[in-house]
């Protein structure tokens, strides 16, 4: 029984997944995070996490480069809402293509060089598309104002299929479910979990084996008739187009695309919230995302009068300073916070969060003693 | 003409000459063994055969197919594996996943992307790989770490790595450098074992007492160049040997 458990693993976890994404309003509730605009980024930086993690936690390239296929997605989906149609699948399908072409050829080059030079690569092309999209690409971009809709776009297929969005500018619906609010959350969410599957299959995959191969030994790959610069690339492109597909998503649901998502902030962002999580762990990088998205929406929504109001038990000087020095933490200044936050889960858990709840499963299991080995065996694994 | 061939090769690094008009010929199915003191020209030579160095001129070739101009893995696809002076093994992998990864480089070639398929039902694959590891005395420790073994333990890993490649010819590069006198002998056990199959071998190695054991033939290197090749039992009385190798001691 203990090995049928085991072998059905992986369905557990992806069960387990489904439903606590499914159920995300309600679960997310209790700590204030249960409405459809927050639920929609944990969803759409868990994939793009998720895909950072196929090339970080799998091989061991480390690129600081990934803002641009962010960026590429999103650039991607407004124009084909603008051309096309404001159906979100279309322009989906084509910010994956796009970021996957972008990522063949950023990949392509960054990949002759390892390590330091390969970061330093991709953060170099990133900040370059970053630049560019603020300045010669104006046209296709529009520059420092951000690419927009607008009510004179042609949108040839909504114009063939008879659809008129009226003197408004349109949002992008899923033949006729707008998609904002909680079904902007479920189509995010329904795809997270496509993704999050496809991840699975790409972990417990020979092809997966091997990009752990190339990150513990590319001697020995090269020694074992292993050609490792495509297998990297294969990773490289794939994580590229989960990124074009988060960018795209967020361009779904608010239809606007401006270059500061490619800034060398938004690739680092990624890097955190995989590092933070766990790299090379299945659930980590999402779990990293969401408390990221979650920190940075309560940190940055404090202000002065909401400390004020939290010390206002202390005497008024011992309130002043209390105010005045975690006012630096949050705001403007939660940075600071998420910062120190992630100082402290490198030192003290380098495996990230999974590796916290690892320890802690553990530690359930020694103390439930001899009685429970055989439940405790069969308990899934969150890590893998 | 044997099945790896040298032919008059040369090597240069800077003014430095390493090799000089190397010949060698390993006979199929035979255990040749090249020594000779530190500097000799041993380890550049094996490098040729590999593809990590690329010979001045000369030229080296396996099965009448040039090994020259071509990468390590391609080298290794044509069937020749190799075990270096200090394991190359992936550490931070359990054993089985070690010895399944050149499974499935012999299976499915230097590159294949088969993400829809899974490790856990590629039984054959498995089942090989485990095979392997029984056969070098590991099977017990499979789901262990590899960077967790003993420098033996890790060496008999990747002989188990290359062996499960079924290679044709197998380059040993001091295969029991470090090593403690039981584990020496196991090695030899083993290599004697792998060379029963019919497994070429070609060895590096500094420990007489294994190259005796072992070789069907020995090249003694000096100087870059092949000063003697020969059959062990003529090697050791040989005075051009004992004059390059031991400085004219006995053995």
């Amino acid at each position: 029984m203990v090995k049928a458990f085991k072998r059905h693993s992986d369905t557990i976890l992806m069960l387990v997944f489904i439903a606590a994404v499914l159920a995300g309003p309600v679960i997310l509730e209790p700590v204030g995070a249960g409405y459809p605009d927050l639920l929609q980024k944990f969803a759409i930086y868990g994939i793009f996490a998720l895909g950072f993690n196929i090339l970080l936690g799998l091989t061991g390239y480390l690129s600081f480069g990934h803002a641009a296929f962010l960026g590429v997605g999103s650039y991607t989906t407004v124009w084909t809402f603008k051309l096309l149609s404001m159906n979100p699948l279309p322009a989906l399908v084509f910010s994956i293509l796009a970021a996957g072409l972008f990522s063949l050829l950023i990949g392509w080059i960054s990949l002759r060089r390892t390590g330091i030079y390969f970061s330093i690569l991709t953060l170099a092309f990133a900040q370059m598309c970053y630049n560019l999209a603020y300045s010669v690409l104006t046209p296709i971009t529009n520059g420092e104002t951000g690419l927009q809709l607008s009510q004179s776009d042609p949108r040839v297929l909504d114009t063939a299929f008879g659809r008129d969005y009226g003197a408004v500018l349109p949002a992008s619906d899923l033949f006729g479910i707008e998609m904002t609010g909680y079904p902007g959350f479920y189509f995010c969410g329904v795809l997270l979990i496509i993704c999050f599957y496809i991840a699975l299959r790409i972990f417990r995959s020979p092809f997966g084996l091997m990009l752990l191969g190339v990150k513990s030994n590319q001697n020995r790959m090269n020694y074992t008739g292993l050609n490792t610069r495509p297998y990297a690339l294969a990773a490289f492109v794939i994580s590229g187009m989960y990124a074009g597909l988060a960018g795209g998503l967020l361009a779904v649901t608010d239809p606007l695309a401006g270059a500061e998502r490619m800034q060398w902030t938004a690739s680092g962002e990624v890097v955190l919230m995989t590092i933070l999580g766990g790299a090379g762990t299945l659930l980590g990088p999402v779990i990293g995302a969401g408390v990221i998205k979650y920190a940075e929406n309560i940190f940055s929504a404090f202000n002065e009068g909401t400390l004020q109001s939290a010390f206002s038990f202390l005497p008024e000087p011992l309130q002043h300073i209390a105010v005045s020095i975690t006012g630096l933490f949050v705001g403007e200044g939660w940075h600071l916070t998420l910062g120190m936050l992630f100082m402290v889960i490198v030192i003290f858990l380098p495996g990230g969060l999974m590796e916290g709840v690892n320890r802690i499963i553990n530690l359930f299991r020694r103390s439930s003693g001899g009685g429970g080995e055989g439940t405790a065996e069969t308990a899934p694994q969150p890590a893998e | 003409m044997g099945i790896l061939s040298v032919k008059d090769v040369n090597k240069n690094f800077g003014g430095l000459r390493a090799l000089s008009h190397v010949n060698l010929d390993v006979e199929e199915g035979t255990v040749h063994a090249i020594i000779g003191p530190n500097g000799a020209g041993k380890s550049t030579l094996l490098n040729c055969f590999v593809g990590r160095l690329e010979p001045d001129s000369g030229s080296v070739t396996f099965a009448d197919r040039s090994l020259l101009g071509i990468r390590p893995y391609q080298i290794n696809q044509i069937g020749i594996a190799r075990v270096f002076q200090t394991p190359e093994i992936f550490a931070d992998l359990t054993l089985i996943d070690n010895v399944m990864i050149p499974a499935f480089a012999k299976r499915d070639g230097d590159f294949k992307v088969n993400m829809w398929r899974s490790v856990a039902n590629e039984r054959g694959v498995h089942d090989k790989a485990m095979a392997m590891l029984e056969d070098v005395g590991l099977d017990m420790k499979a789901d262990q770490i590899a960077g967790q073994l003993s420098r033996g333990d890790k060496r008999r890993l990747e002989l188990a790595m290359c062996l499960v490649q079924e290679p044709k010819l197998l380059l040993l590069d001091e295969p029991t450098a470090g090593m403690a006198r039981a584990d020496t002998n196991n090695t030899i056990d083993l290599l004697k074992q792998i060379s029963r199959r019919g497994i070429t071998m070609v060895v590096i190695e500094h420990d007489m007492h294994v190259v005796f054991s072992l070789a069907d033939k020995i090249s003694v290197l000096a100087q870059g160049t092949v000063i003697v090749e020969d059959v062990p039992e003529k090697i050791k009385g040989n005075p051009k040997v004992q004059e390059a190798y031991l400085g004219g001691a006995h053995l």
